[in-house]
C-alpha cells in the first residue's frame, strides 16, 4: 500500500492520513445515554399504550368486517356509481384492516418493546489470509486446467462458445414474417372510396365544406375479415377542405386535391401516433403524442416538433357519382421511418 | 454423547418446545443465533427500500388474482358486459376481460387499482431508494455490486411496469405500443425485422399482448425476485449502513436487534404500506380503461400521458427537434444496394439520455473510487452536505431526468398554464442543457454553506435568542454550547483534500494520473474542514477576551 504516498499527509490512503489531524480531532463521545420513555417508568402510561395497541388491532377487525360487508352486501347493478361505492368500501375495509395491524404493531414496538440501541462489532468481510487463499485456489484451478499453456484449446473453446448461442437466436426466426414490401402498400388503390371512420359510409365531395375535417378509412376496410387493425394502422387518412388558393401544391401534385379538398396520411412520420388534431384557423395538424406540427398549406411540411418528413399525401379525385376516391395508393410508405425506407 | 445432552435439555415453554423440535431436525439454531438478534440501524430514509420490497409483494398478490380472470388473447369479440356505453362494441378478448375484471368481478376493480398503484409506488420507491443510497454514499466499498444489482432492479421494475401497462389493450396503452414500434423501427439495419418479430408481423398484429403477458407474469417477475434475493443476501453479508453520529463508526453497527423491535417495526410497516395502497385504490381512480375504449389505430385522445416512470424517455422524444438549424435529423444514406434511412430524430433521444444516465449510474462507484483512491470499507454514511461534489452531481443528474420527465407533459403544462406549447418546448430544450449545470453549481454552494453553518454551530453553539447588554453598552446574543454528542454529529466527518498526481516508479506523472489529479481537484477543491477541538478552545478564549464583532469576522474569514 502506497510506498509512493509515504510521508504525504494529503494522501487519502486510509489510516496513514491521520498524522497531525488525529490529535486535533474531536473524539467520539460514544453512544448518548439512553433516555427512558414514559412507558418505561410509569406503569399507567404503559397500560395506556397497551390499550392503544389493542384499539388499533380492534380497528383492523372492524376493517375486515367492513370489507366482507361491502363485498357481499353491495349488489352491483350495472351503474358506475354502485361500482364506485363498492370499490370505496372494499378499499376502506382493506385499508383499515391493514393499517390497524401495521400501526398497532409499530406502536407496540415503539412504546413497549425495549428501545435500547445496541452496538455490535462488524467483522471484517474477509481477512487478508482468506483473500490470499481464495486467490490462490482460483489461480491453482486455472493452472491445473492448463488453459493458459494450451492456446489451441482456449481459442477453439472461445470460438465454440461464441457460436453456440446462434441457435438460440435463430430459433426465434418464426416469431413473425419478414417485412417484405408490406410497409410500402396500403388498402388505397385507384377508385377506392374515401369513407368515414369508423362507420365506413363514403363521402361525397359536396359534403365537405370549407374548414371541415373528416377522419377517413378506405371503404373496403370494414369488409375485411382478418387483419383489419393492421390495414387500418396504415391507411387512416385526414380529409380537409381549404380555400384552393391556400394550398401551394408542388410540381406534379397540382391535381392531387379536388376543389381545395386534400387527404393526408393520419399516421405521424415520427413514431406513428395518429395526427388527430386539426387547427382550423392556422391550417396546422398537430400530433398529440409528441407535438410534431405539420403545415397543411405547405403539403404538411414539418414546422415544429420531432418529426422530419411531411405527412404523405393521398392523391384524390371524385368518381362519376360524386364520391371522393383515391387516384392511387400513397406514393411513399406511411408512418415512422425504417431502415429500408429510402 | 450429543444425544445424551439433547435428551437432558428439555425446553419449558411451548414456543421453546417448537423451536427445539425444529432445531433438532433441521438445525436452525445457527441461523437463529446469527439473525435472531442481528442489529439493524434505524432511520426514516431506510424505509424506501422497504416500501419497494413490500409493494413488490403486494404486486405479486394482486397480480396473481388478476391472472385468474385476465385473458391475453387479441382475438376479436363483441362486448357484452355490464358497462353500458361499450355494449356491442368490437374489441379484443384482452380488453374485454379487463373490462369484466373491472365491472363484473366483485373486487376486481379494486384489485386492478391496487395492482396499478402498487406498480407506480414500486418504481417510485426503487428510484427514491437509489437516490438515498447515492446521496449518502452507501454505494461505496463494499457495496458497489449491490448498487449495480439495484440499478438492474430499477430497469426491471420499469420493464415490469411497461409490459403490464400494455396488457389491457386499451386505446391509451395501444398508442404507447405504437410509439415503441416506431422507436424499434428506427433501429438501423435490423429495426424493421425486430418490429415484425416482436409483433408477429405488421403492427399491431394479434400476438403482442400474449407475448407481453408472458414476460409480465413470468420472465420479468422471476428476474426481479432473483435480484431481490441477491440484494437482500448482500445486505445481510454487509450489514446495514448507518448514519454518522456519536458511537457509530465503520467498525460497529448501532441499532435495534432484529427480534423483536426491528422485526416488529419492519413487519408492521408492510401492513402500513398495504393499507396506504388500499386507500389509494379505494379513492383514486387509476387507468380508467373504460373511458379510453378498445385500441384502434385511428383515434387518440389529447393530453395522453404514459405512466410516470416512462415519462422521461417519452419526454426526450418530444424534446428532440426533427430539424436542427435547417438540417433534417433523418439521414438518407446511399449504399451500394440502395438508399437507407437513419432516423436520428428518434434514435438520439431514445438511446442517448437513457444510455448516459444508466452508464453513469452503473459506473459511478468506480469513478469515485478511482478519483479518491479510497480503498477502505465504508459503513458510515455521508451526510449529503459533507460530500458537496457528489451531492451536486446527483442533483445535476436528477434535474436532467426531471426536465425530460416534465417534457412528457409539455402539452398539459401548456394548456394548464395557458402558455404556448412551442415556448414550453423551447424552454425545456434549453433547460435540458442548462438545468443540470445550474443545479450542480447551486447544490455545491448550498452544501458548502450548510457545512459552514455546521462549523459555526459546532464552534459557537446555537443561537438562543437571548440578548444581553454588556457593561460597556453593547448588545450581544447569547449562544448555547452544544453537548458533546450533538457536536460530534457536526464534526465527525472526513473532508478529503485534492491530490496532486503521484509519479510512478520512473518518476513520471502519467497522463492517467494527471487526469485523476484534475478530477480530484474538481471533487475536493472547495472544501470545508470539520471543526477541531483547538478551534473550539480558541473560540472559548475569544469569548472571554475579545469582543463579539471581531469574533464573527474571524469565523467568516475562514
Amino acid at each position: 500500500m502506497g510506498n509512493h504516498s509515504d510521508g504525504s499527509p494529503t494522501s487519502s490512503d486510509a489510516v496513514a492520513k491521520a498524522g497531525h489531524e488525529e490529535v486535533d480531532k474531536f473524539q467520539d463521545p460514544g453512544l448518548p445515554p439512553h433516555r427512558l420513555r414514559l412507558a418505561d417508568t410509569d406503569p399507567k402510561a404503559a397500560k395506556r399504550s397497551e390499550r392503544q395497541v389493542a384499539i388499533l388491532f380492534g380497528i383492523s377487525i372492524v376493517g375486515t368486517l367492513l370489507f366482507l360487508f361491502a363485498y357481499f352486501g353491495i349488489r352491483l347493478d350495472q351503474t358506475i356509481a354502485t361500482l364506485r361505492l363498492q370499490n370505496t368500501f372494499l378499499g376502506l375495509g382493506v385499508a383499515f384492516a391493514m393499517l390497524g395491524i401495521g400501526t398497532g404493531i409499530v406502536h407496540w414496538a415503539r412504546a413497549l418493546m425495549p428501545d435500547h440501541e445496541v452496538s455490535e462489532e462488524r467483522h471484517e468481510l474477509r481477512s487478508e489470509e482468506d483473500r490470499v487463499a481464495a486467490v490462490k485456489i482460483v489461480d491453482d484451478i486455472i493452472e491445473e486446467t492448463g488453459i493458459k499453456r494450451r492456446p489451441l484449446i482456449r481459442n477453439t473453446l472461445i470460438g465454440a462458445m461464441a457460436l453456440a448461442p446462434l441457435p438460440a437466436i435463430a430459433i426465434f426466426r418464426d416469431l413473425g414474417p419478414l417485412p417484405g414490401d408490406s410497409l410500402h402498400h396500403t388498402l388505397w388503390k385507384e377508385g377506392e372510396r374515401l369513407a368515414r371512420d369508423p362507420d365506413g359510409t363514403p363521402i361525397k365531395a359536396t359534403d365537405v365544406t370549407i374548414g371541415s375535417a373528416f377522419h377517413v378509412i378506405p371503404e373496403s376496410l370494414n369488409s375485411l375479415t382478418t387483419g383489419k387493425l393492421n390495414e387500418k394502422a396504415k391507411s387512416v387518412v385526414l380529409l380537409m377542405r381549404l380555400n384552393p388558393e391556400d394550398l401551394h401544391p408542388s410540381k406534379g401534385r397540382e391535381d392531387w386535391s379536388y376543389n381545395g379538398i386534400v387527404a393526408y396520411s393520419k399516421i405521424c412520420t415520427h413514431v406513428g401516433c395518429p395526427v388527430a388534431l386539426y387547427e382550423q384557423q392556422t391550417h396546422h395538424l398537430l400530433c398529440p403524442c409528441h407535438q410534431s406540427t405539420f403545415d397543411l398549406t405547405e403539403e404538411c411540411k414539418v414546422i415544429f416538433g420531432p418529426a422530419v418528413r411531411p405527412l404523405p399525401q393521398l392523391p384524390i379525385t371524385v368518381d362519376s357519382e360524386g364520391y371522393l376516391v383515391a387516384q392511387s395508393d400513397f406514393h411513399e410508405p406511411v408512418g415512422p421511418s425504417f431502415w429500408e425506407r429510402s | 454423547m450429543s444425544t445424551s445432552t439433547q435428551a437432558q435439555f428439555k425446553p419449558k415453554t411451548s414456543t421453546g418446545r417448537i423451536t427445539d423440535f425444529v432445531d433438532q431436525r433441521v438445525g436452525g439454531s445457527g441461523i437463529l443465533r446469527e439473525f435472531g438478534r442481528k442489529v439493524f440501524p434505524d432511520h426514516w430514509s431506510f424505509m424506501f427500500g422497504e416500501v419497494a420490497l413490500y409493494s413488490f409483494v403486494i404486486l405479486l398478490l394482486s397480480g396473481t388474482f388478476l391472472t385468474f380472470f385476465f385473458d391475453p388473447s387479441m382475438a376479436e369479440t363483441h362486448y357484452n358486459g355490464s358497462y353500458v356505453p361499450l355494449k356491442g362494441m368490437e374489441m379484443s378478448v384482452a380488453y374485454n376481460s379487463s373490462l369484466n375484471i373491472s365491472f363484473d368481478v366483485r373486487g376486481g376493480l379494486f384489485m386492478r387499482q391496487v395492482h396499478h398503484w402498487a406498480a407506480l409506488l414500486f418504481v417510485a420507491a426503487v428510484s427514491v431508494h437509489m437516490l438515498r443510497v447515492f446521496f449518502t454514499g452507501a454505494f461505496r466499498k463494499p457495496r458497489e455490486l449491490n448498487w449495480v444489482v439495484g440499478g438492474v432492479l430499477l430497469i426491471l421494475s420499469m420493464a415490469a411496469g411497461f409490459t403490464g401497462y400494455s396488457l389491457p389493450d386499451d386505446l391509451l396503452s395501444g398508442n404507447g405500443l405504437r410509439i415503441i414500434d416506431g422507436v424499434v423501427m428506427a433501429i438501423p439495419v435490423v429495426g424493421t425485422y425486430i418490429s415484425f418479430f416482436l409483433f408477429g408481423g405488421e403492427f399491431p398484429g394479434t400476438a403482442i399482448i400474449g407475448r407481453l403477458y408472458m414476460m409480465h407474469i413470468m420472465l420479468v417477475p422471476a428476474m426481479i425476485l432473483l435480484m431481490v434475493a441477491i440484494h437482500l443476501f448482500m445486505v445481510v453479508v454487509h450489514k446495514h449502513t448507518q448514519y454518522p453520529g456519536p458511537g457509530r463508526n465503520d467498525r460497529n453497527v448501532v441499532g435495534y436487534p432484529l427480534g423483536p423491535v426491528y422485526a416488529a417495526k419492519a413487519g408492521g410497516f408492510f401492513f402500513i404500506v398495504f393499507g396506504v395502497v388500499a386507500i389509494m385504490a379505494a379513492f383514486f381512480t387509476i387507468n380508467p380503461i373504460w373511458n379510453y375504449g378498445p385500441y384502434d389505430p385511428s383515434p387518440v385522445s389529447a393530453g395522453t400521458q404514459p405512466d410516470w416512470y416512462i415519462g422521461w424517455v417519452d419526454g426526450a422524444l418530444r424534446l428532440m427537434p426533427g430539424w436542427l438549424l435547417g438540417l433534417p435529423m433523418e439521414w438518407h444514406i446511399p449504399l451500394p444496394w440502395g438508399v437507407n434511412s437513419l432516423s436520428l430524430n428518434v434514435l438520439i433521444p431514445a438511446l442517448i439520455p437513457a444510455g448516459l444516465v444508466f452508464t453513469l449510474l452503473f459506473t459511478y462507484p468506480w469513478i469515485e473510487r478511482w478519483v479518491t483512491r479510497d480503498d477502505r470499507e465504508h459503513h458510515v454514511l455521508d451526510r449529503p452536505r459533507n460530500a458537496p461534489t457528489r451531492t451536486a452531481i446527483g442533483v445535476a443528474g436528477f434535474i436532467f431526468y426531471c426536465v425530460m420527465w416534465a417534457a412528457a407533459s409539455s402539452d398539459l403544462i401548456a394548456t394548464h398554464f395557458q402558455v404556448s406549447l412551442n415556448d414550453v418546448t423551447y424552454w425545456l430544450r434549453a433547460l435540458f442543457f442548462i438545468g443540470p449545470i445550474l443545479g450542480f453549481i447551486i447544490t455545491k454552494r448550498v452544501a458548502l454553506a450548510l457545512q459552514r453553518k455546521d462549523r459555526e454551530i459546532a464552534l459557537h453553539g446555537r443561537e438562543t435568542g437571548r440578548i444581553v447588554r454588556l457593561p460597556h453598552g453593547e448588545f450581544q446574543e447569547m449562544h448555547a454550547q452544544l453537548d458533546d454528542y450533538k457536536r460530534y454529529k457536526l464534526v465527525g466527518f472526513e473532508s478529503p483534500v485534492p491530490e496532486e498526481g503521484i509519479p510512478n516508479e520512473n518518476g513520471i506523472v502519467t497522463k492517467t494520473e494527471k487526469r485523476r489529479a484534475a478530477l480530484s481537484s474538481f471533487f475536493f477543491e472547495d472544501r470545508v474542514a470539520p471543526a477541531t477541538p483547538s478551534e473550539l478552545a480558541a473560540g472559548h478564549a475569544h469569548h472571554e477576551a475579545v469582543e463579539a464583532g471581531e469574533e464573527t469576522k474571524q469565523v467568516s474569514s475562514y
